[in-house]
């Protein structure tokens, strides 16, 4: 067993502004095409129209012919990649086309407009194959993945749950659906992209917008042939990511080869929104069948939840969607499985909490639907499921609070009071009603991180100061500001002598922002750092002196489930008319370790909820089956939240501090907040309407007679 | 992006002339769908002839005692004056539903009425509208069609029916109800044309939005006196709760007296190639007792010719009773109120 | 055919020649370096491009640079006077009311823009009286008014908290 040690808190668990505040507020901040380099040339891609099939023509001439216009790359001439194990990565290697919207050519300019221009007047003709872009959870085609994002087992079953659904007195069985969605992060993905020859190879100089440096660096030089070393890549600014900038896309490789071409000159390359909606990857939609088995106190017998979603036949990606349904709640006979539709279609990957979004929508509106069938409030129903350990592995968790997370939303909420009778309260024409939804989200953790924690000694009348280095990213996160954090307080030092330095290669390697597991990571190397400081040098450092610090392995996930939990409360709006749907309250409460940076944390949580939000009543990309396309590509027509959209939200949280997670105390908090919050908002429309929704997002469809 | 010269003439003549004399020619108002449309290269235009300080931006009393609004005035400074707000409420609401602040900074009124439909389709370049090429087929009739026609969309000789687009303004809406008239100068003279005559239903010719003519010029419109306009509201229901287009949206104005409506104003948007005056729930509406079931009974009446489409991405049956819905919470309302 | 505009961008006069496609978003990002307003779709649909253009908030992703020769233009980076931030975007600070930034400059410039239009009067969608002079900025007005400027990172409950805090006519 292993317990960590903590370290002791000051300057962790104190609210703190965001370090680059004042240069994001005016806006002087730079983004990845923001950075002022000599005579860029623009990059403008040319996509392909069919879904699947080959290119047999690309004409180029009109292009090339343009004033301005330096080069047109094609499949026909690129050059050949290192490695193209990775199909998304192998751009322009070939004729073949996986999906509509692959790149097919690009035009490389000297003004934007004109490599847009450019890219108008080439012309490329196809062969165009059978091809399937909807999901179709009867396909003939489904299959099981060897494993789900990103190594789960793809089935899990314990006990015989034919047996305990066939014998339970009460049952739900129902299908839900949650739509394919894109993360669309406000800032689209950009890179800028120097390569200088040097002998028999060169090196690449990458402006990016990345949620991982050295992901990038390393997937860079697997892709061309180069040492890492050969790869530099530069972000210390992300406008957002949301997953669609953990895994390097294709769009990096292009930037790259057309940099190439054109040897010392910087190329940029910003996706235009509509290029977001098949190149950097979306949520895959999914069907999830789900069924309890339970006594008629409301204690689960039996649980199954079997999904279908799809992947793209060029590369396989499997979101892990009932891993949810693995830890939440007790149930002696369990069943999950997972099956994939492999289709035309663009590669889906990591949108914010894969698996447990979806997976959660499900499992929480099919509890949902048995605490009415019980007749049970939805609250007491999940505290009767509660586990004493994990439910699979049945290893005890290293800090679990749902319940109290669920009493104390009981309480904020005023959850006492409400009637559980469905639509019975009609308030100046609209249905109104409430809802609750649990949350989890695993508390990651991974190796791969380390640190610099170096010395300056105050000049004179001066103060001494602290650099702290990690290849990190801030996506908005906040990581920049909480690193140091836990840097002062793992040097004993005033937080406000210590300068962190993220999103560079030039600085140690570092995990991608992603499963919520950023702060343990890079924070877990930066106190390892830090103490390696204190144990070499001392309380009394002299200028310059400087440790490296790294990511510990650690066996705590060998005798632990460690989780974040939360609990969701929301009140919903129902026009009897029209059917419009309102969310005018929402209440999160969480579980989620010691809490670093109360301002920060506040405002992820905050924002994992109105994405979920968003995902309950907005978010929907229509593949048109006929041909392949995501027709609603851009922000007018796909619906991400708007301001007056947003009610009163309350968050908050349990005081936890979990000793094996990490030696902060801390959990993620990334992603919980978007777990559950869209099944509160389902189970809140139905107190409202008696309609019981299964699918997001919610619309004025699903109430309209 | 397809290269093009920009001129700005001395007049509004000058730009007449110049958009008259070259077919290749479009004015540039506030620019918010033209910009939009050169980026997409669903306009692909030789030169922009820009009309800034050319029209109007006064909104100006006329003898009669209605509005002379000019074709330069922006969306905001419409919704933002004092008469617009006390004598056509359901505009300055229609107007304040459209868009965004910014956007209502930037479009004009003119602008806003030659405002192409936001088909997903007619957008994108790679697939087959017949408003964008004419003959080459319509996407969206088997395609996405939340956002598409249920009223007045003409079939060819196969059944199929030739453009399934809405006219995507909130403004026109409330203003075809009003009787709003559209004053043009051309290169053939001035003429006025009812609002309600102005948008074109797409016929066989989806690819022509109004009957403007090529060099003629949007200068004003023209609101008439119109006392139950007073009493006026505009109604929009959309996916999000606000910055969206329309899925149905009604603008009405009634008159009642002693429990009977006197005199009713409807027009529907989100629904029809042209904002889509209701005459039929208004005759309904007229004389009748302001009760629920004359409200349903005007919305049944206008819905009676309706022609959903039932597709495999997502049809747009749904919009038959959002829109009977939304009329009658409208109605309702509105006969509510005090005057 | 390039033509020569002159603008006037956070105070400063700048010259430039641009090509009749280009927008006053890109004239600024990728001719003079400011890059300040971000592009975020480029069609209207986000408001990240948002800055105050002859004073009143407006999307420059569809502005042509040639049809605003001689326009003024204050980004968020020209809002404050000197070293010091404008109030509206010490709110933004206070509230913590953004994330990853990206938006953010487009949400302050709109909400200084909100701020002018509510004390002019100018109702919104959500106004209860049309025919009030004075507008009362409770949150669901600005929630309102603000909601042509998207933020992925689910801000928004900190910019209503951040533009109530400058207050309802309080900046000018």
């Amino acid at each position: 067993m292993t317990t960590t040690d903590l370290v002791p808190a000051r300057a962790m668990g104190t609210p703190r502004r965001r370090t680059e505040g004042p240069a994001k507020v005016t806006g002087t901040a730079r983004y990845a095409a923001e950075y002022a380099v000599a005579r860029p040339l623009h990059l403008h891609p040319i996509l392909a129209t069919v879904p699947r099939g080959r290119v047999t023509a690309i004409h180029t001439t009109a292009a090339e012919a343009l004033d301005g216009v330096v080069a047109v790359l094609t499949t026909r001439d690129a050059e050949a990649l290192a490695d193209t194990a990775d199909r998304e990565f192998a751009v322009l290697q070939d004729d073949e086309i996986g999906f509509r919207g692959q790149y097919v050519a690009a035009v490389l300019a000297d003004t934007s407009e004109t490599a847009r221009h450019g890219a108008d007047l080439v012309r490329v003709t196809y062969d165009e194959d059978p091809f399937r872009a909807r999901l179709d959870p009867d396909s003939g085609e489904l299959y099981a993945p060897d494993s789900v994002n990103p190594a789960f087992a793809t089935d899990s079953v314990i006990g015989d749950v034919s047996s305990a659904l066939r014998d339970a007195p009460v049952t739900v069985d129902a299908t839900y659906r949650t739509a394919m969605t894109h993360n669309n992060p406000m800032e689209p993905h950009a890179s800028i992209v120097v390569w200088e020859p040097a002998g028999t190879g060169g090196r690449f100089t990458i402006f990016d917008s990345t949620q991982g440096v050295s992901a990038t660096r390393r997937n860079v030089a697997t892709v061309f042939g180069l040492d890492p070393g050969d790869v530099d890549v530069i972000s210390p600014h992300v406008g957002g990511g949301f997953g669609s900038k953990g895994n390097m896309h294709a769009n990096v490789v292009l930037a790259c080869l057309a940099a190439r071409r054109v040897p010392g000159r910087p190329v940029t390359y910003a996706l235009t929104r509509q290029q977001m909606f098949s190149l950097v990857g979306y949520r895959t939609p999914t069907v999830q069948h789900v069924r309890l088995g339970a006594s008629p106190d409301g204690r689960l017998t039996g649980l199954v939840h079997d999904v279908v979603e799809q992947t793209s036949r060029i590369k396989e990606f499997a979101e892990q969607t009932a891993t949810y349904s693995r830890s939440v709640y007790a149930a002696p006979h369990r069943r999950t499985t997972h099956r994939l539709d492999p289709l035309d279609v663009p590669v889906p990957s990591w949108m914010r909490a894969p698996g447990e979004c979806p997976g959660s929508f499900a499992a929480e509106v099919a509890m949902d639907e048995l605490a009415t069938a019980c007749g049970l409030d939805p609250v007491e129903l999940r505290i009767r499921n509660e586990p004493d350990a994990d439910p699979e592995s049945g290893k005890p968790f290293s800090s679990r609070h749902l319940v109290e997370c669920l009493r104390r939303g009981v309480e904020r909420f005023g959850w006492s009071r409400r009637d559980p009778t469905p639509r019975a309260r009609l308030v100046d024409g609209w249905w109104t009603g409430t809802g609750v939804a649990a949350a989890a989200y695993p508390a990651n953790r991974a190796p791969g991180s380390g640190a610099t924690v170096r010395f300056h000694a105050p000049a004179a009348g001066g103060e001494e100061h602290w650099d702290v280095e990690i290849a990190a990213a801030d996506i908005g996160t906040g990581a920049r500001t909480v690193l140091g954090q836990i840097a002062a307080d793992a040097l004993d030092v005033d937080v406000d002598t210590v300068e962190v330095t993220v999103g560079d290669t030039a600085v140690p390697a570092a995990t991608v922002a992603g499963g919520s597991s950023g702060t343990t990571n890079w924070g877990t190397a930066v106190v390892d750092a830090a103490q390696r400081f204190r144990e070499k040098f001392g309380a009394d450092p002299s200028d310059g002196d400087e440790a490296d610090g790294t990511t510990p392995e650690t066996d705590a996930a060998e005798h632990y489930a460690m989780s974040a939990f939360g609990a969701h409360f929301v009140e919903v709006a129902v026009h009897a008319d029209t059917g419009e749907i309102r969310v005018p309250r929402m209440l999160g409460v969480f579980a989620a370790g010691r809490i670093l940076n109360p301002t920060t944390a506040r405002s992820q949580l905050l924002g994992g909820m109105t994405m979920g939000l968003s995902m309950a009543l907005h978010e929907d990309s229509v593949m048109d089956p006929r041909s392949g396309h995501v027709v609603n590509h851009d922000l007018a027509n796909y619906h991400i939240a708007s301001c007056a959209d947003v009610g009163e939200i309350d968050v908050e949280w349990i005081d936890e501090v979990d000793p094996h997670v990490n030696p902060m105390g801390s959990k993620g908090i990334g992603e919980i907040g978007i777990v559950g919050a869209a099944a509160a908002v389902a189970n809140a429309a139905h107190h409202a309407t008696g309609v019981r929704v299964r699918s997001v997002p919610i619309t004025v469809d699903a109430f309209l007679g | 992006m397809k290269p093009f010269v920009h001129v700005r003439p001395d007049s509004a003549a000058d730009a007449i002339d110049a958009v008259a004399a070259d077919p290749d020619a479009v004015f540039l108002a506030g620019g918010t769908n033209l910009v939009d449309h050169l980026k997409l290269g669903v306009a692909t235009p030789g030169t922009l002839v820009d009309l800034r300080g050319l029209t109007s931006t006064a909104v100006e009393d006329l003898p009669d005692g209605g509005l002379r609004i000019g074709a330069g005035v922006r969306n905001s400074d419409l919704a933002g004056d004092p008469r617009v707000r006390r004598d056509y409420p359901g505009l300055a609401m229609a107007l304040l539903a459209g868009a965004s602040g910014q956007l209502r900074n930037q479009a004009t009124t003119g602008g806003n009425l030659l405002q192409r439909t936001r088909c997903a389709y007619f957008q994108d370049v790679t697939t087959p509208c017949n408003k964008r090429v004419p003959g080459q087929g319509c996407a969206a009739r088997d395609g996405w069609t939340r956002y598409h026609a249920i009223l007045g969309a003409a079939q060819d000789a196969a059944g199929l029916r030739h453009c399934v687009a809405t006219h995507p303004s909130d403004m026109a809406v409330p203003m075809v109800a009003f009787d709003a008239v559209v004053q043009l100068a051309g290169p053939d003279g001035d003429r006025a044309v009812p609002l309600g005559e102005f948008h074109r239903l797409p016929g066989d010719d989806p690819s022509r939005d109004t009957v403007l003519r090529q060099g003629e010029l949007v200068t004003a419109v023209d609101l008439p006196p119109l006392p139950v306009a007073a009493r006026s509201t505009y109604r929009k229901v959309r996916d999000r709760a606000s910055y969206a287009f329309a899925l149905v949206s009604v603008a009405a104005a009634v008159a009642v007296e002693d429990g009977t409506i006197t005199d009713a104003r409807v027009a529907f948007g989100g629904v029809a190639h042209r904002p889509w005056r209701a005459t039929r729930a208004e005759e309904v509406l007229r004389g009748a007792p302001a009760t629920e079931d004359t409200y349903r009974a005007a919305a049944d009446a206008e819905l009676a010719d309706a022609t959903p489409l039932d597709t495999e991405v997502g049809g747009n049956a749904f919009k038959v009773p959002l829109l009977r819905g939304t009329l009658t919470t409208t109605l309702r309302r509105l006969a509510e109120e005090r005057p | 055919m390039n033509a020569d505009i002159t603008l006037t961008v956070d105070g400063r006069e700048r010259s430039l020649t641009v090509d009749p496609r280009t927008t006053l978003l890109d004239a600024l990002r990728e001719h003079l370096g400011v890059t300040s307003p971000k592009k975020g779709c480029d069609h209207g649909q986000c408001g990240s491009c948002t800055v105050l253009l002859d004073g009143r908030r407006t999307l420059i992703c569809l502005a042509l640079a040639v049809a605003h020769d001689g326009a003024v233009v204050v980004t968020a980076d020209g809002l404050g006077r000197g070293d010091e931030l404008h109030p509206v975007a010490e709110a933004f600070l206070d509230a913590d009311a953004y994330q990853c930034g990206y938006c953010t400059p487009g949400q302050i410039c709109s909400a200084v823009g909100v701020l002018d239009e509510a004390a002019d009067g100018w109702p919104s969608a959500v106004t209860p009286d049309l025919a009030a002079d004075e507008v009362v900025l409770d949150r669901h007005e600005i929630a309102e008014r603000m909601s042509g400027n998207l933020c992925r990172c689910g801000a928004y409950a900190h910019i209503v908290d951040a533009v109530s805090a400058v207050g309802n006519g309080a900046v000018r």
